[in-house]
């Protein structure tokens, strides 16, 4: 290996950063980092983001207190990534987890790892992170060897601080530093901890910031504070086609001495110091404001049957191979899954300030240099005089209207320079207004022939984008949508997350995939999982008729028809689990299988339930065994697996936005209903390791599956087939 | 000016007294673990304790309070920081996701457990029928409050 020391630059070293005794700490640097663009791939190869953003101290560096920040460009949105990034960090350091701090996505210290989505960040940002640590850990010990006079593989780290083999020499990693950061960049090789050795990484860790939360301290964008901060509430009609009756001048008369009107286009705001005067305010105005449009089209009662003349471009994403048809029995469905909200518990919010030609914006959003880019084209400023800093947000589950509400304070900050303003959705507006996830309706006639083989499936898909993400085009922002001189969302976004998972897994001879792009009438973007949940469904259910047909056992007619050993082997294990499970009268069991994006981690599921004489289905457990490679840590990745199955029992019992034309009509939690407690079922998860493998992300994994291993319960108990969501199921006796 | 008695410190605020009691808390008190969530009284996220019974703080104007005493979660600790013991438990099942709807899940858990000492488990889902969570930690907010009762 050679000798890292001498490849170091002496010039161009920065100094430590200052500890403030504070959870934020200051950063030497005030102008935004620019990042090198793509380097070449090189055989040998560090992580991607790492390629991008090879710099050491992009990464990581040392306190003078003889700890270590770690950098990421992901944010915490409850799954648990800064927890995985401490594991790892400290692992590869060799140091004690509470030695290690994370630091969350900013534009002006972090790395651009592009948006936290995708079942991407431990794959991602932790093995990143990975190679980081372990190649500071070896430049930590070169710096200390070449001081001492010995080889690196002569010192070692320990917990912060470097010794010689004999002991005799000891040095802090701070010390070592000589008050410096080292400006060294990333290259291979990499000498990782072995894994056996590891303490830290593939054990259960509670959630870094566990301790705040339950202690009730400010951690939440909406608990962030400043002097003289100003509070906003917006109002707009429910679509940018919409008009109304803004009369500037009679509307400011309902205004409360000290708080002030804000009007660009369709875009208005209460602004105002004292919160609830301005809540209250908000109230009186929007009662005032009345919103009309002409636009007649589309309800949620009409969806299903308008969803064919409603589409539009047609893509054969997968041509049969096979022409003729080779039939034997038919099996056939229309499958529907409404318009779905992420529904955050937390309405959005978002604060900036603009002053002195510097916009500072604080946002829960899941990529803040993308929405750096959004803010940049929307104001024509630079985006180096844009800071957009990353904070904790409630749960989302994919594009959120964190970068809608960052946007609109950063809007008002530049109307209210040199304050703070703070802006808050209400309940309603994160109903009305969110990105919400496509409805989708699937077409699927699949062949069984002679010899039980799976010979024709074809599947027609029809739904809207599925990612409308912000980037450098402003009208992927909401509210610049709405302002005097409008931006419009240019092209439609990622279409082809609608597909997602519409190609089964299993061994079939002729495959055909259509893919029709619906232009519906409401706001759409990312949702956990994208198009796979529907599309799973479709073919689970079509799975398990098939498998009733031919009389096999439901996972035993999976594993027949699947060549990969690691589906198998959760599909088994889960054949195990449950195979002693007796149904009662009205009770029934449901499998289902899914591999996320038939790349990534695989997840067998059954679901246990009952259904009433009335109807109501009880659910009574579910079992999941999921394999996801390396795992970081088992219980964030127990909790995900739990969350995801029991937010996608939510959506496959409850949930269906209803609206007229493009108003959204269900407004609160009542319109809305979600899966509470008194209907959650008993857990047995099943984790099968594989420390050799890959990590594959878990945090959607287990939502495709879901929704087909309640509707094939259902099917169990009853002899019902469910091929709409959600379940509606009239008295049944 | 009205008096306040919250976490057993007697506070004055000059709030309007239709103010309910969230913003007063977070604004005014620096009182940050009940949570805005709809405003409406239907999610839980912003509960607190009112002479021991859950009240749901956006709704509920600071006037009406009079001499009851306000619990929120900084209340639960004690003084010297030490975690009361459903927080210790939540912290010990790591019962949150996110955790937006924690300081509720708990404040409805001290609730419970100050009437019901040992509940059954369809009482403790009774019990937290009011409280929404979006991503799902219900399974672990279960084992949380079984611990506590330990």
């Amino acid at each position: 290996m050679k000798d890292l020391l001498k490849s170091l630059p002496i010039e161009g070293r920065r100094s430590f950063v200052k500890q403030l005794g504070t959870l934020m700490v200051s950063f030497p640097l005030t102008s935004p980092i620019l990042w090198p663009s793509y380097g070449p791939v090189q055989e040998e190869k560090l992580p991607r983001t790492l390629q991008r953003n090879p710099s050491l101290g992009a990464w990581l560096q040392v306190t003078e207190d003889n700890r270590v920040q770690v950098f990421t460009g992901k944010i915490e949105l409850g799954q648990s990534i800064k927890t995985v990034i401490r594991q790892v960090a400290a692992e590869e350091l060799s140091m004690e987890m509470e030695q290690v701090e994370v630091i969350m996505a900013n534009t002006a210290m972090t790395p651009n790892e592009g948006y936290t989505a995708g079942s991407g960040s431990v794959k991602g940002s932790a093995i990143a992170v990975r190679y980081a640590a372990a190649f500071a850990r070896m430049h930590l010990c070169s710096l200390a060897g070449n001081q001492w006079g010995l080889e690196r593989k002569d010192v070692h780290l320990d917990n912060g601080t470097i010794f010689s083999k004999d002991k005799k020499r000891s040095i802090s990693i701070a010390n070592v530093l000589g008050g410096q950061q080292s400006e060294v960049e990333v290259t291979m090789p990499i000498e990782l901890i072995p894994k056996r050795k590891y303490r830290f990484v593939g054990r259960p860790n509670v959630s870094y910031d566990i301790e705040q939360i339950v202690r009730g301290e400010p951690y939440f964008i909406q608990d962030l504070v400043f002097p003289q901060m100003l509070h906003a509430r917006i109002l707009r009609p429910p679509a940018p086609n919409w008009n109304g009756n803004i009369d500037v001048a009679k509307l400011k008369l309902l205004l409360p001495e000290g708080l002030e009107l804000f009007v660009d286009g369709k875009m208005l705001a209460i602004v105002g110091a004292d919160e609830y005067t301005v809540v209250k305010t908000h109230r009186r105005l929007d009662r005032e404001l009345k919103w009309h449009s002409d636009e007649v089209s589309v309800t949620d009662r009409t969806l299903s049957e308008k969803m064919k003349e409603m589409s539009t471009e047609e893509v054969e994403v997968i041509s049969p191979t096979v022409k003729e048809d080779l039939a034997g029995a038919t099996f056939e469905g229309t499958f529907f899954k409404p318009y779905i909200l992420h529904g955050a518990m937390g309405p959005a919010c978002g604060v900036a300030k603009f002053d002195m030609d510097l916009l500072e914006v604080w946002t829960h959003s899941q990529g803040v240099f993308p929405f750096r880019a959004a803010l940049a084209s929307l104001f024509s400023m630079p985006a180096e005089r844009i800071i957009v800093k990353g904070e904790a947000g409630a749960g989302c589950f994919g594009h959120s209207s964190a970068d809608d509400a960052a946007a609109d304070a950063a809007i008002l900050a530049h109307a209210f320079r040199g304050r703070h303003v703070r802006v808050q959705w209400t309940r309603q507006q994160e109903h009305q207004w969110e990105a919400m996830g496509s409805a989708i309706k699937i077409d699927v006639k699949a062949t069984l022939n002679d010899q039980g083989e799976i010979v024709t499936w074809e599947s027609e898909v029809r739904t809207d984008s599925h990612s409308t993400r912000p980037n450098k085009d402003p009208g992927t922002l909401l509210s610049a949508r709405y302002l005097s001189k409008p931006f419009y969302m240019k092209g439609k976004g990622y279409i082809r997350g609608g597909h997602r998972n519409a190609e089964p897994y299993y061994r079939i001879a002729s495959n055909k995939l259509v893919a029709h792009h619906f232009q519906g009438p409401l706001r759409v973007s990312s949702l956990r999982s994208l198009g796979a949940f529907a599309n799973v469904f479709a073919i689970e259910t079509i799975i398990d008729k098939m498998s009733r047909y031919l009389g096999e056992h439901p996972i035993d007619f999976r594993t027949k028809r699947l060549d990969d050993e690691r589906a198998i082997a959760v599909l088994e294990r889960l054949k195990e689990q449950t195979i002693n499970e007796k149904t009662a009268e009205r009770e029934g069991l449901g499998y289902a299988f899914g591999r996320y994006k038939n790349t990534d981690g695989y997840c067998a599921l059954a679901t246990k339930l009952s259904v009433s004489v009335n109807g109501d289905v009880t659910l009574i457990k579910c079992w999941a065994v999921v394999d996801v490679g390396e795992v970081m840590n088992p219980l964030g990745l127990e909790m995900q697996v739990e969350g995801a199955i029991l937010q996608a029992c939510s959506w496959t019992l409850k949930e269906s936005v209803t609206f007229e034309g493009n108003a959204v009509s269900c407004a609160d939690w009542n319109a809305y209903p979600i899966l509470r407690f008194g209907n959650v079922p008993d857990f047995d998860i099943t984790i099968l390791d594989q420390p050799q493998e890959q990590p594959l992300g878990g945090g959607e994994l287990a939502t495709p599956p879901t929704p087909a291993s309640i509707t094939n319960a259902i099917f169990d108990a009853l002899g019902l087939r469910i091929y709409s969501l959600p379940v509606k199921i009239q008295s049944h006796p | 000016m009205i008096t306040l008695r919250i976490n057993g410190e007697e506070l004055i605020t000059s709030a309007s007294p239709d103010t309910p009691l969230l913003y007063v808390l977070r604004n005014e008190f620096q009182l940050f673990a009940a949570k805005f969530g709809c405003g409406m009284g239907q999610c839980g996220s912003c509960a607190v304790l009112i002479d021991g019974e859950i009240r749901y703080s956006c709704l509920l104007p600071v006037a009406a309070i009079g001499t009851k005493s306000v619990r929120t979660v900084e209340g639960l600790s004690t003084m010297e920081g030490d975690l009361h013991p459903v927080q210790q438990a939540f912290m010990e099942e790591n019962a949150a996701q996110c955790g937006y709807c924690t300081s509720g899940m708990m404040i409805a858990t001290v609730a419970l457990l100050e009437e019901i000492p040992q509940p059954e488990d369809e009482q403790i889902q009774a019990a937290l029928k009011g409280q929404l969570c979006r991503c799902g930690s219900h399974p672990r907010v279960m084992k949380a409050v079984k611990r506590a009762i330990l």
